[in-house]
């Protein structure tokens, strides 16, 4: 069989309660694959860990539990063939703009002048529409444009892999719209591979190849996999009007409403296989109401 | 706004006056002709009009020793008779130098604590020791092992300002955002590139906070430093004109030692300002 270039296999975490003995996992048994330029966007309730797995990922954090591998090699520790979009922006306050942008092209590369920083830096901002605040500190822009320089950072160094913490989380409506358009540009004209973490059934609608739906915690697992099967080309605009919109998001929120807890402890169904997530694809389906699986 | 600066500025120079006015009023010499016949006469035998012995100096008086030293602050006629900016430059030089060393050694070593949490706790108790101790009460020590007085007063000036700066040093360091660090980390910045452009600046703050508090100590504590080992700067001159019982040059030295302190502060502040950053 084809390696996929990132798979995770039986990662589980737990974290030492204040007395010294173990807490229950938060997750176990987590397994799923994600192809070269695929976007998955994986959903779940608050404390299933899923920002967890993405530092994992990143390699900011280590499970108690698995593996992850990418292109065939195990990573451990952090590495910039993943750039990391942070929830919280995370830029640095005493640089401008183009300096945070900057400071990560310097990491990557190293030997480069001056001037093939800043242009390749700059080159970046514009892409996500900043091309006239490289000289702005962070401070001076708005939570959107902050969260788009963090974008452009992790861009920047042309990572093989794109890690995206629930970036538009703190946004609001409005700008969160604009910025999943530039985003959705972006990684349609670069190909991009993204595994984002979103609490938004649109937002990963809208952006992903397929979504990986986990249960709650503890003992969280994937429940399903959803493939998009909508074309690649969406927009916001018009998302709404295919009939296949409204099959995969009623399938997404009857999970999240319904069966997320279905998945782990007593009452987890025999027949599901975490190590073998079932993929479905509500969106080719006649009806839109499908029975628990 | 600036009509507040004007209004502050005039009730500044109001509040001034007035207390110019009150110690005039207060050091108006006594009648003569309330002394009884034998003090007159003893003051007369001492050389000494009754007007002067009224005891504290009026501010005219204060004033004449103002312009006088003002008026050629870089004279130098022997040990004992020194201009006021030599003496301060005495001061200023040993402040200076004691302060540099503590920056030394206080940034490294905040350094290594603020990034461990084992050297923390290690070096916890010596500082929290060491922290209180008057830096005049290392003087007998620093004189018997050191020998010299100058180094001694240098001495006592680095002992006072290191604690300031290496614990707000380490604390500093050790509260920088984790997020910062993480990206650092998934960049993969080298230690000292880390150390240098995300650690130190995050920090600069926080370490230049403790810079100011540790200046502000130095400066307090070199006046009483040399009034103990004599010789030269600011300290000494006070204590010199204390000896001479001539109080205008002692008030005229308070306030230049007050002068000189804000004006440390400021730049202090200046800096403080300067690698501020807003999030």
């Amino acid at each position: 069989m084809k390696h996929s270039f990132l798979s995770i296999e039986g990662l589980g975490k737990t974290f030492p309660a204040e007395d010294g003995s173990l807490n229950p996992p938060v997750f176990e048994d987590i397994h799923f694959k994600i192809e070269k330029g695929e976007f998955a966007c994986i959903i779940g309730h608050s404390g299933c860990g899923k920002t967890t797995i993405l530092n994992v990922m990143a390699g900011l954090e280590e499970a108690t539990a698995g593996y992850v591998f990418m292109d065939s090699r195990e990573i451990k520790g952090p590495s910039l063939d993943r750039g990391v979009v942070f929830q919280s922006h995370a830029l640095m306050p005493w640089m401008s703009v183009l300096g945070n942008v900057a400071f990560a092209v310097r990491s990557k590369w190293p030997d480069w002048g001056k001037k093939q920083v800043e242009e390749h830096g700059a080159k970046y901002l514009e892409m996500v529409g900043l091309g006239d605040a490289l000289h702005k500190k962070p401070a001076e822009l708005s939570g959107g444009m902050k969260q788009r320089v963090g974008i452009a950072r992790a861009f920047a160094i042309e990572p093989k892999m794109l890690l995206l913490d629930e970036p538009f989380g703190a946004l609001d409506a409005l700008t969160r719209g604009t910025i999943q358009d530039e985003l959705l540009k972006i990684v349609q004209a670069t190909h991009q591979t993204v595994f984002m973490i979103t609490h938004d059934v649109d937002e990963a609608i809208l952006l992903s190849d397929k979504i990986i739906l986990m249960s709650n915690g503890p003992y969280a697992r994937i429940a399903e996999i959803v493939d998009v099967t909508m074309p690649r080309d969406r927009t916001r605009a018009a998302m709404h009007h295919d009939p296949q919109y409204y099959r995969i998001r009623n399938h997404l929120v009857d999970f999240l409403v319904h069966r997320s807890k279905t998945y782990s402890g007593e009452a987890a169904s025999a027949d599901h296989d975490p190590r073998n997530p079932p993929v479905v694809q509500p969106g080719l389906e006649e009806s839109p109401q499908r029975a628990a699986a | 706004m600036d009509n507040v600066k004007v209004k502050a500025a005039f009730i500044s120079v109001l509040l001034f006056l007035v207390f110019i006015g009150v110690w005039y009023i207060a050091t108006i010499p006594k009648e003569s002709s309330s002394l009884s016949g034998a003090s007159a006469e003893y003051a007369a035998l001492m050389g000494k009009g009754a007007e002067k012995s009224g005891g504290f100096p009026p501010p005219a008086d204060v004033g004449k020793a103002f312009v006088k030293y003002l008026a050629d602050p870089f004279y130098d006629r022997g040990p004992n008779d020194k201009g006021i900016a030599i003496q301060l430059g005495y001061s200023l030089a040993r402040v200076g130098l004691g302060f540099f060393l503590a920056v030394l050694t206080a940034l490294p070593l905040g350094f290594a604590i603020g990034m461990s949490p084992l050297l923390t706790r290690a070096l916890d108790p010596f500082i929290q020791v060491l922290k209180p101790i008057s830096p005049l009460a290392w003087m007998p020590l620093a004189l018997y092992t050191l020998k010299d007085s100058s180094v001694s007063g240098i001495f006592v000036i680095f002992i006072c300002s290191v604690w300031p700066m290496l614990i707000n040093t380490a604390f500093g360091v050790a509260s920088v955002r984790r997020d910062w660090l993480n990206v650092a980390r998934t960049l993969e910045v080298s230690p000292l590139r880390k150390a240098f452009l995300v650690i130190l600046p995050a920090a600069a703050p926080t370490i230049l906070t403790g810079m100011r508090i540790s200046m502000g100590i130095a400066w307090l504590v070199i006046v009483a430093a040399e009034m103990l080992v004599g010789g030269t700067g600011i300290g000494y001159f006070v204590w010199n004109e204390w000896n001479n019982l001539a109080l205008p040059n002692v008030i005229f030295a308070i306030t230049m030692i007050g002068v000189v302190g804000m004006l440390l502060d400021t730049i202090f502040g200046r800096l403080q300002k300067l690698v501020t950053y807003r999030e």
